[in-house]
């Protein structure tokens, strides 16, 4: 055993790799069966591929999309909630300063961003995942407005009425569909945070390119 | 939205060909069709997927579409109404769409036509189409959401559904009116979406006599409701404590289909 030397740091709270894999499925649910329903009445001239959508036909996904929306809102209201009652969400992601972000998306584009420290998040982290956070209120914010838009009509008239706020549903669901792209690059290009994500350690010291 | 016209219709033509092929197969080949479809989206999240654990699937699923019933009945704001729009904002020509082609639209003879009522009512009489354009009338220019996502502002006037529902002694206690339509399509609402004061029995669309595609002689239009909750041509009509289910809705479409 070589690994004698290595030390070993506690990167995620058991909450937050929970919440990370319960919106991860919830995801990929909501995202899957709502191509489907984008296909029963397309709003750009393409269509998602069958085998790349959740529910078979309209009802079926209609009734994946209304079932996991539960997972995703309550998911993400537990991910919130302790997030800030920790202090967590202001510890790790305050503050986003722009310098920062140009310069470690530099960094990152010539393969020198610094991974020395796991349990620090560098700028264009930050960004990013305080950016999905927004996005996800905005599918979920924009899907009330199109959902309810007589209950919820307040919603519906500050997304700019039923027709525009579908198009801020779809346009959240497609920066979220690419912030989950580039998400999978990077843990493909530094596994570590995959075990770490899972386990909840990394090892610490070890600086690799990303 | 902006689309022009010739498009639209493309686009109207090819979503109707998906949906005949879609409405070709029964409901039994549908619900197979969609646990096929299930096993193969769920296949990377549920490993050794089979039948038994597709049925539980199917009935978790449905499980929790009654729960979202339960939901939207609890946040129905009987007072709320639906946006209104000036007339210059109908669509023209205003989307078809039913679980058929437009060719095979149902021609209802309006003069024989009567209205059957029965259940939870005090009076079991059926009506005309001349005893109902005699009630009070009002008309609404609202949104028409479609399960599919498109949406299309039309105007419907009629008779205010409560006016009706009062004058055959409808028991608005009770929980469901059921809808039998001449095009064998049959839905059911709540009664609190029945007395909303938007709902209404609709006679005619854009002011002129409602067109057979629109469900000539009679549509019950609800602007807090989704499209398919909104039955055309009419035939008759019960109030019941029992949840009559719908064409749709029977077949995966959620019940309370509310706006």
């Amino acid at each position: 055993m070589s690994a004698d030397k290595t030390t070993w740091v506690k990167v995620h709270p058991a909450m937050v790799r929970i919440c990370h894999w319960g919106n991860a499925i919830a995801i990929i649910l909501m995202v899957m069966s709502g191509w489907q329903i984008y296909n029963a009445s397309p709003l750009f001239p393409f269509r998602f591929p069958k085998a790349i959508t959740l529910g078979g036909w309209l009802g079926g996904a209609i009734q994946w999309h209304f079932a996991a929306m539960w997972l995703l809102v309550a998911n993400g209201l537990l991910y919130l909630v302790y997030n800030i009652a920790s202090g967590r969400l202001r510890m790790k992601f305050w503050p986003i300063r722009p310098g920062e972000v140009l310069h470690d998306l530099g960094q990152a584009l010539r393969g020198r961003l610094a991974h020395a420290d796991p349990t620090h998040y560098n700028a264009v982290q930050k960004l990013a995942y305080v950016g999905v956070m927004l996005l996800i209120a905005g599918v979920v914010v924009s899907g009330l407005a199109i959902w309810k838009p007589v209950q919820f009509g307040v919603i519906t008239e500050l997304l700019g009425g039923y027709e525009f706020a579908r198009r801020v549903h779809f346009f959240c669901m497609a920066l979220i569909v690419f912030f989950v792209a580039v998400h999978v690059v990077m843990v493909a290009l530094v596994p570590k945070t995959f075990i770490a994500i899972i386990t909840g350690r990394a090892k610490a010291g070890v600086v690799e390119a990303a | 939205m902006k689309s022009p016209f010739a498009k639209k219709v493309t686009a109207q033509a090819d979503r109707h060909l998906i949906n005949e092929v879609a409405k070709r197969l029964d409901a039994p080949a549908r619900r197979q069709f969609m646990k096929y479809s299930m096993s193969l989206g769920s296949l990377a999240m549920l490993t050794g997927c089979d039948t038994s654990s597709d049925e539980a699937l199917d009935k978790m699923l449905t499980g929790i579409s009654r729960f979202n019933d339960r939901v939207q009945w609890a946040i129905f704001n009987p007072d709320r109404l639906a946006p209104t729009y000036p007339d210059s904002m109908i669509k023209v020509p205003f989307p078809f769409n039913a679980y058929y082609d437009v060719d095979q639209v149902r021609e209802v003879d309006g003069s024989t036509w009567k209205l059957e009522v029965s259940g939870l009512v005090a009076d079991k009489r059926s009506w005309t189409l001349a005893e109902l354009a005699a009630l009070p009338q009002m008309a609404q220019t609202t949104r028409h959401i479609c399960v599919e996502g498109w949406s299309a502002i039309g105007r419907w006037g009629g008779v205010p559904f409560r006016t009706f529902l009062e004058k055959i002694g409808a028991d608005k206690t009770a929980r469901y009116i059921g809808f039998k339509c001449a095009d064998d399509y049959f839905t059911s609402i709540d009664m609190p979406t029945a007395l909303h004061p938007q709902t209404i029995m609709a006679l005619t669309f854009a002011d002129h006599t409602l067109p057979a595609d629109f469900g000539y002689p009679m549509k019950i239009r609800m602007p807090t409701k989704l499209g398919y909750k909104n039955p055309k041509h009419v035939m008759s009509m019960f109030v019941t404590n029992t949840n009559p289910g719908g064409y749709w809705e029977d077949q995966g479409y959620n019940w309370f289909g509310g706006s």
